[in-house]
């Protein structure tokens, strides 16, 4: 009990002061990055982690979520908190439509599949330049309004409000996890024929945590465009799936710290190894390969192994 | 008329790449069961090659294709030992992940050594051949002449030679294989080497007709993933045939509908097939 007190008290107090103790504009503007990145990757790992698919149209729901917050807003003229349910609404909407089709493949099929859907997830937001403006993407999406007293404006204010979102997302996944849902995802992942036998509809579980996957990757990118201001296609093309997945590979597959650790880790590696960031391909590319030969739990998974056998070791003593 | 001709021969060359692309990639994946998305990063690399040896070494264009085989078949059967052969057992997601980390490590080397550049390969063989008022280019010539000579050789070798009917035992029952006494390990690295040389004899064929850059794997490998879907993941024949059928299928949409149209064909191809025939055109039902 304590220890978990500690595992989630330290994090979170560190993140709430962390820009009131770097005071850097930049480096909370990256925090902010990271942190909606995070979250889609969250959702990335609802469905590798917890069904067992791997969907590389991820960062397409991300690009579709970001795109439909700063239409509704810049064009529309809708605030935020009217825009953000719509998009993540329209994505669950998209994602059910794509799923039906899609999910009637599974694993490398399933991959490949969505391989295409992302790439033209892309095409669409490139060609439809009337509502999307192209390769140019969109500029000027406005900060949140305020509610009440509290104000959006500044960069510190936005920094919490996606902390918030970033919580609730993590507690979404702990929750869902311990439900009854989150059991049926992992049986259906261990065997879909055995969950199938004990009378789980596979089909609906695989449909029910694809939606879910696609959702929490819109929020991301909701989030993502209205705290730059601005978003283009490549936000929602493949290779930003292939960086998704890096950090969730590395960060660790169906552990609730793993997302988050990856994603922090790696991409504030990539901001300190600015002069390497030519390099980095190359060597993400065999760490990628490693973590899948040596560590296919990741560094949370790794954690763990270490945190038993020295609890383990102590237990004894 | 002559447009319809002319745009047939344009893509029957390109088919024969696409076709080259698939069959190494359905070799890999019914032999070893590995979805290699690494397999378009052979091709661009052997393109590399090619334009290494024409514009910095200036040796002749046989000479370079010969170094691109050599070169990409050795990488094929170095990706197998050094990566997939430590996956074995594992699910097709985990050996996809570790190909796309040799695909990142690929086409990452490539934009390190060369930039991200498009670069132009110089033409090799730049004459025309005019039949029936149609205009074929001698590379293009070259292109499906030697893709088919590859096919035939390669039917040959998967048939009629010791090495080519352990192969097939491997893809069709790996135990029963290691049962009657066939070095997997040894066949498994063949394969890898195999398909690299395909990918090497593809990216070295196209070369002369586009630009190289670190990308240029990706949209290929794509195709050839829809190809071999279209034609049953395993199946050689059916890459053959989805690997023609694609690119006449796009060029003819190019042509006779809109350019923008043709990038899209390969997805509606799919989807459709995914959503009807999941296992394929060319594989019995199961």
């Amino acid at each position: 009990m304590i220890t978990r007190s500690v595992a989630i008290g330290v994090p979170l107090l560190a993140a709430i002061l962390f820009p009131l103790v770097v005071d850097n504009a930049y480096l909370v503007s990256v925090a902010v990055t990271a942190y909606v990145t995070a979250i889609a990757v969250y959702g990335l790992d609802i469905l590798l982690g917890y069904t067992g698919q791997l969907s590389l149209a991820h960062a397409g729901f991300f690009g579709v979520g970001g795109y439909a917050v700063g239409i509704l807003t810049s064009d529309y003229g809708l605030s935020f908190w009217s825009a953000l349910p719509l998009a993540l609404a329209l994505t669950a909407l998209l994602g059910h439509l794509i799923g039906l089709a899609a999910l009637r493949t599974r694993h490398d099929y399933f991959a490949i599949f969505t391989l295409a859907v992302g790439v033209m997830i892309v095409i669409v937001i490139e060609r439809w330049e009337s509502l999307t403006g192209g390769t140019d993407g969109l500029i000027g999406i406005p900060a949140p309004t305020s509610i009440g007293p509290l104000s959006f404006a500044s960069l510190n204010a936005q920094y919490y409000l996606v902390l918030a979102f970033l919580v609730l997302t993590i507690y979404v996944v702990w929750a869902l996890m311990h439900s009854l849902v989150g059991r049926t995802f992992l049986a259906v992942r261990n065997s879909e024929e055995l969950a199938r036998a004990v009378g789980i509809d596979t089909g609906r579980t695989h449909q029910l945590s694809f939606v879910i996957s696609a959702t929490l990757a819109a929020l991301g990118g909701a989030l993502y465009a209205t705290f730059l201001g601005s978003i283009g296609p490549d936000v929602g093309d493949v290779p930003m799936t292939f960086n998704m997945l890096v950090y969730l590979m590395i960060g660790g597959v169906a552990s609730l710290p793993g997302p988050l650790v990856g994603t922090i880790l790696i991409m504030g590696l990539m901001q300190a190894l600015t002069a390497f960031q030519e390099y980095s391909m190359m060597i993400l590319g065999p760490i990628l390969v490693l973590v899948v030969i040596f560590f296919p739990q990741g560094l949370a998974g790794q954690g763990r192994v270490l945190a038993n056998k020295v609890l383990g070791r102590s237990g004894d003593a | 008329m002559t447009l319809f001709l002319q745009q047939l021969v344009n893509g029957v060359a390109l088919g024969s790449v696409y076709a080259l692309v698939a069959l190494g990639l359905t070799l890999v994946y019914g032999v070893l069961k590995v979805p290699n998305f690494a397999h378009g990063a052979l091709y661009m690399m052997a393109a590399y090659v090619v334009y290494v040896a024409l514009t910095a070494v200036e040796a002749p264009y046989v000479v370079a294709i010969a170094a691109a085989i050599v070169a990409i078949g050795v990488l094929g059967g170095a990706m197998e030992l050094v990566v997939f052969r430590h996956l074995e057992g594992k699910t097709p997601v985990h050996m996809m992940i570790a190909a796309l980390g040799v695909l990142f490590f690929l086409e990452g080397t490539a934009d390190v050594v060369w930039g991200p550049d498009f670069r132009p390969v110089p033409t090799p063989l730049d004459g025309v051949v005019s039949a029936f008022g149609v205009n074929i280019t001698e590379q293009r010539i070259l292109v499906i002449v030697a893709a088919v000579a590859t096919m035939v050789g390669l039917y040959t070798l998967l048939k009629r030679t010791l090495v080519g009917m352990s192969i097939e035992a491997l893809a069709q029952d790996r135990e029963g294989a290691l049962l009657v006494g066939i070095d997997t390990k040894r066949v498994a690295l063949l394969t890898f080497a195999i398909s690299g040389v395909l990918a090497a004899i593809a990216g070295s064929l196209i070369a002369p007709l586009v630009l190289v850059f670190p990308l240029m794997g990706a949209v290929v490998i794509l195709k050839a993933f829809v190809i071999v879907i279209l034609g049953g993941m395993g199946s050689v024949p059916g890459a053959i045939i989805g690997g023609y059928l694609l690119a006449i299928a796009e060029t003819m949409a190019g042509t006779y509908v809109a350019f923008a149209f043709s990038e899209l064909i390969a997805f509606a191809l799919l989807v459709l097939v995914l959503v009807f025939r999941p296992t394929g055109l060319f594989t019995k039902g199961t």
